[in-house]
């Protein structure tokens, strides 16, 4: 099965930290939600799972259970920015909806359903008045850290093997 | 105004659900006049039987153009849940549809409004599912074909009243043609191409 969307530049949607718009509740709560996807698509289903494990969770149900697609991937190439398909990647969905109504979506790389499901329960509960607080403050705020930290440790590892050339202009004067 | 927040859900179990309401098609379509039934359930919206959400569940994606009769759509629920669950694109045009979701069989267009296939690809026609009042009791209808040994006899209550007659097409069209699948509850009946159906009375 093939997933219906085409997600242009996947690469590029990284992390949105800060990203706040303050001047409508709508993009207020848009944002939050985008800021919270790009912190757990990142993060291992199961560090999400242990941390969703220390809330009471309201009764939900599975709108779409799990399901693993293919989308497209597009890049661009040359000077003008010309896009091309650069080939199709896994991409597991799925959709929950709470019992209070809210509607979550969970869009993650790989083939791990499970992990697509607590995404969209995550997104869900992002939403609701009543857990959006708990969810940000026990389980995205932590996974959100730890996702700096191993950044900029991969960073920090990538910046020490920098080669100064320095050397190699030498000379001409 | 319906919002994603109140549709029904799809199957529990997507891949389980999905076989095994493909084979209760399939068994139906092999076994033409047998009552099959359709054992898992997903929610249904609105004018929607849960045997034809089953099967809209199964058979429907994105390749699929898929013709609604009046009463379907004018359903907002029925439309958005299809767009939801299945991503089949619904078309005005009832000549180039997979397939058509009938519920209010006396509205049922011309059978020849249809895709009949071509002689090169007949299996490119519609097939056209009908949601009908019973098919344990009413008029008693006899069939033979292939998959029916002898002859099989169908008590049905079911609109259009002439629908059989409308299906003798069928027989000069062969092998382009019309498939049915003819659905009350979560019973299902298919009468595909090959059948030749007469009418008994009650």
């Amino acid at each position: 099965m093939k997933l219906s969307s085409i997600i242009d530049n996947f690469g590029s949607a990284s992390f949105v930290k800060g990203a706040v718009d303050p001047v409508t509740p709508h993009n207020t709560q848009q944002a939050q939600r985008k800021a919270a996807m790009a912190v757990l698509a990142h993060a291992e289903a199961g560090e999400i799972a242990a941390r969703l494990r220390n809330l009471a969770l309201p009764a939900h149900q599975d709108l779409r259970s799990p399901e693993n697609g293919l989308v497209m991937l597009r890049g661009r190439v040359g000077g003008d920015g010309a896009p091309f398909n650069l080939g199709e990647a896994t991409v597991s969905r799925a959709a929950v909806r709470l019992a209070s109504g809210e509607v979550g979506f969970g869009y993650t790389l790989g083939r791990d359903g499970e992990k697509a499901r607590l995404i969209a329960l995550c997104d869900a509960l992002v939403q609701s008045r009543d857990f959006g607080p708990a969810v940000e403050r026990d389980v995205i705020a932590p996974l959100r850290e730890q996702l700096m930290i191993r950044r900029e440790q991969a960073a920090a590892e990538t910046a020490a093997t920098k080669v100064d050339f320095y050397t190699m202009v030498r000379g001409e004067g | 105004m319906t919002t994603i927040a109140e549709l029904p859900p799809g199957f529990a179990d997507k891949v389980l659900s999905a076989q095994s309401t493909f084979r209760s098609v399939m068994d139906a379509m092999a076994r033409p006049g047998s009552v099959q039934r359709i054992v898992p359930m997903a929610g249904a919206p609105g004018v929607m039987m849960r045997g034809t959400a089953a099967i809209a569940l199964t058979l429907f994606d994105h390749d699929t153009p898929l013709w609604l009769d009046a009463r379907m759509s004018e359903s907002s629920d029925v439309t958005k849940w299809l767009k939801f669950h299945t991503g089949a694109p619904v078309v005005q045009d009832s000549s180039i549809a997979s397939f058509a979701l009938v519920s209010d069989g006396g509205a049922l267009p011309p059978l020849e409004r249809f895709a009949l296939g071509s002689s090169e690809y007949p299996d490119r026609s519609t097939t056209v599912i009908i949601q009908v009042d019973s098919l344990t009791s009413g008029r008693s209808f006899e069939l033979r074909g292939p998959g029916i040994d002898g002859v099989a006899t169908l008590p049905a209550s079911i609109k259009p009243f002439d629908l059989f007659e409308r299906l003798r097409m069928n027989e000069a069209l062969f092998p382009r043609g019309i498939d049915v699948v003819l659905v009350a509850d979560d019973a299902v009946v298919a009468i595909p191409r090959t059948i030749r159906v007469v009418s008994k009375g009650s």
